[in-house]
């Protein structure tokens, strides 16, 4: 069984990229089977097809654009998840609906498909998430290991506390402020 | 007189609008305009130069790795920062796979969709088109068999009335001319496309650690350790793996996309007639076969009036030609320059957003005009296709043969070399360069093997920051044309940073001088059977391969949540 955790957006529109900040504190937390994957998708669209190809549960991370209070974490699962990204409540172009469209095609569409939304507050230009935003982080892994439980995996804290760095974690080097 | 509005275009990344006024059955005047604002320079003023390749790659979801291999050249040529023979090979391989992958994308599963009508295949028989394709190739996927499948799967895909990727087409529109079973052919291999960009997809892969951000760059070369002995570096296995799917690659490109393009070409062979618009062409040499990044694989240059004869070619990564010859000008974007209105230098570029209404005479897009030496340029395949021929590279040359005999064969009378100047010759042209760069990407995987056969394991240079001002710009011949970034570095941060896109130069508005861009220029005269129904506009539109997420940015959040087409 093989199960894909996709962050999707843009972390240059703050907001945007909380689907990507929030995969990559999953990483930073928790130790994770080999069956599950943890891909930081960006905005990226024809690309992902090899990653999102034959895999069982999908589980996707990204903002979304719906009349809820920002910082509120949602749950979607499978029909509703192309219909959102179809009409754009996702801010982004990334064409998720087609590429699921194209896996259908092709035969290799996931067994499940789950999102985990999340509303946010600021899209403007920059790296760092609104306060509302940041604090929906956490909530929003949670959600993730849920899931992950749910299908059976096994997860283990890698810390006993989160560090609180999981933007600066990314880059690895020098220059974030 | 019909005023049409497009917004957004459909089938590309990002937002692009476009106007046309309609007058007898043709476009007389046309606007094109980015409708999101671009704000990656302001991101990258004061970080450390090594770090910008990373923000740059996050620019645009389909061009992440250009903007992150443009970036680390910049910088190199900030600091005259050699790279080692290596890495360049490694860079080479990556950015000619990514190139290949998007190539077949575009046709495939992007432009196809404008002339190939996926309904009709529906209905066509899967005899007569596997006849049809082994009258133009020997392509071992045409039989009858593997057709009727793919025919029975679309009809399946089609019944459920979910038409998803396809829902966006014209289907039944009077200018979709080609016979049924040119239709399933071409549908056909739009299933096996889906297949083969991801073979081009995993050599990026597994060469640049993942996709789709890589991860192995470098300013000063490379992060992938070369050890033939170890396993955690590149070994020769993973590079001979790497080998067996370029082989595979080879296959799809010259025996199915090549005979399709120049198929569709003929049998629409009056669009050769429409779209040329700016026909002053620049691109640039890519693929450095030395250190300092003065020989290269790909020719590249500027090209004059459609005149091969004017080439004048690119030759170095210091080359002053290129270097001096780029300006934006803002007169008709949606931005101010603080020194009045005058076009600048890159180097001197400046990013402050000035929204207005969308104002026919005055500004009307988030995008930049850029110029060379004062003109407007189309960028592009075929302008690097028209440059590698003047330059006399043999490999073009054969190509572009291949692709106009077949074509000619077909439409049965001779197709010249001058009916690229179109919309259907930019189509046919990004064909012919995706078969270069197939035999490129062979040859650069022959050439690292060779050079670590020497012993050479070198891939990386550490790059030094001196105090004071230094600014270097960094160019590729991105799969939509040039890319340029433009540093200024101070005291080892950056001062100004600014991005010069394929598409900003073809999706660019009026200059100074009221000149149209390309998208504008190449609309003038189009045909337009319905206004309500705009299929040519967008045919053209789509020759560009129009990828604007990076020419501009995302700033409006309360996009229509469906595609508005005007006639007002």
């Amino acid at each position: 069984m093989r199960t894909l955790v996709l962050g999707l957006g843009n972390i240059l529109l703050r907001d945007e990229g909380v689907g990507v900040r929030v995969v990559e504190a999953l990483v930073e937390r928790y130790v994770l089977p080999t069956e599950v994957e943890v891909v930081d998708g960006g905005t990226a669209g024809m690309d992902l097809l090899n990653t999102l190809a034959d895999c069982d549960h999908l589980l996707i991370c990204d903002a979304v654009r719906i009349s809820e209070r920002p910082g509120s974490v949602v749950k979607l699962a499978d029909a509703q998840v192309p219909a959102l990204f179809q009409t754009r409540c996702s801010p982004h172009q990334l064409g998720l609906s087609d590429l699921l469209a194209v896996l259908t095609l092709t035969g290799e569409a996931p067994a499940t498909l789950t999102l985990i939304g999340i509303v946010p507050a600021d899209l403007g230009l920059g790296l760092e998430l609104s306060p509302e935003v940041a604090a929906a982080v956490e909530p929003a892994v949670e959600h993730l290991v849920a899931e992950l439980r749910g299908f059976g995996y096994s997860l283990r804290p890698k810390h006993s506390r989160p560090s609180e760095s999981c933007a600066r974690t990314v880059w690895g080097s020098t220059s974030l402020p | 007189m019909t005023r049409i509005s497009i917004d957004p275009i459909t089938r590309i990344e990002g937002h692009l609008r476009i106007d046309c006024e309609v007058e007898n059955g043709k476009v007389s005047r046309a606007w094109s305009s980015g409708q999101m604002w671009r704000g990656i320079e302001i991101i990258l003023q004061g970080r450390d130069p090594r770090d910008a390749w990373v923000f740059a790659q996050r620019i645009c979801g389909v061009c992440t790795t250009v903007h992150a291999i443009v970036s680390v050249r910049a910088v190199e040529n900030a600091l005259d920062l050699e790279v080692p023979l290596n890495a360049q090979y490694i860079r080479n391989l990556i950015i000619t796979a990514h190139g290949i992958h998007d190539h077949i994308v575009h046709f495939y599963q992007l432009a196809a969709l404008d002339w190939v009508d996926i309904v009709s295949a529906l209905s066509a028989d899967p005899a007569a088109a596997a006849k049809l394709g082994a009258s133009l190739s020997d392509y071992r996927r045409n039989g009858v068999q593997e057709i009727r499948q793919i025919q029975d799967k679309l009809k399946a895909f089609v019944g459920t009335g979910q038409l998803g990727v396809f829902a966006s087409g014209y289907w039944g529109h009077p200018a979709m001319k080609l016979p049924p079973e040119v239709n399933l052919l071409a549908a056909t291999h739009y299933f096996h496309a889906l297949e083969y960009q991801r073979i081009a997809n995993r050599i990026v892969a597994i060469l640049g650690g993942k996709t789709p951000h890589i991860q192995n760059l470098a300013v000063g070369g490379v992060a992938n350790p070369i050890n033939p002995d170890s396993q955690s570096t590149l070994t020769l296995e993973r590079l001979f793996a790497i080998k067996a799917e370029i082989d595979k690659l080879g296959e799809f490109v010259n025996q199915a996309m090549i005979p399709d393009v120049a198929a569709v070409g003929a049998l629409y062979a009056d669009w050769t007639q429409y779209g040329a618009g700016v026909t002053d062409y620049l691109s640039v040499p890519d693929l450095p076969l030395d250190t300092k990044g003065t020989r290269f694989e790909l020719p590249g240059g500027y090209i004059a009036k459609g005149d091969l004869a004017t080439f004048k070619p690119i030759t170095s990564y210091q080359d002053g030609y290129f270097r001096d010859g780029v300006k934006e000008s803002v007169k008709h974007a949606w931005y101010q320059y603080k020194s009045g209105d005058q076009a600048r230098h890159p180097y001197e570029g400046q990013t402050h957003p000035q929204p207005t209404d969308f104002h026919d005479n005055g500004k009307y897009s988030w995008i930049k005009a850029p110029g060379f030496h004062g003109q407007r340029a189309q960028v592009g395949p075929l302008a690097n296709v028209l440059a590698m021929v003047a330059a006399g590279h043999e490999p073009t040359q054969r190509h572009l043969n291949r692709v106009l005999t077949m074509a000619s064969s077909v439409a049965g009378s001779k197709i010249p070399v001058e009916a690229l100047h179109s919309t259907i010759g930019r189509i046919a042209a990004r064909a012919v360069r995706c078969a270069v760069l197939l035999e490129a990407l062979q040859n650069q995987w022959q050439l690292l093997i060779n050079n670590i056969a020497k012993g050479d394991f070198d891939t990386f240079n550490r790059p030094v920051f001196p105090k004071g001002e230094v600014r270097g710009f960094g160019y590729h011949e991105a799969p939509r044309g040039v890319l340029s970034h433009w540093t200024v570095i101070e005291d080892g941060k950056i001062k100004n940073y600014q991005a010069v896109v394929p598409s900003t130069w073809n999706a660019g508005p009026r200059d100074d001088a009221d000149a149209p861009g390309p998208y504008e220029a190449a609309l003038l005269d189009n045909p337009v059977a319905n206004p309500e129904q705009p299929l040519e506009v967008l045919r053209t539109i789509h020759s560009f391969d129009p990828c604007i997420a990076c020419a501009v940015h995302l700033m409006d959040t309360e996009r229509q949540t469906s595609v508005r087409v005007q006639a007002i």
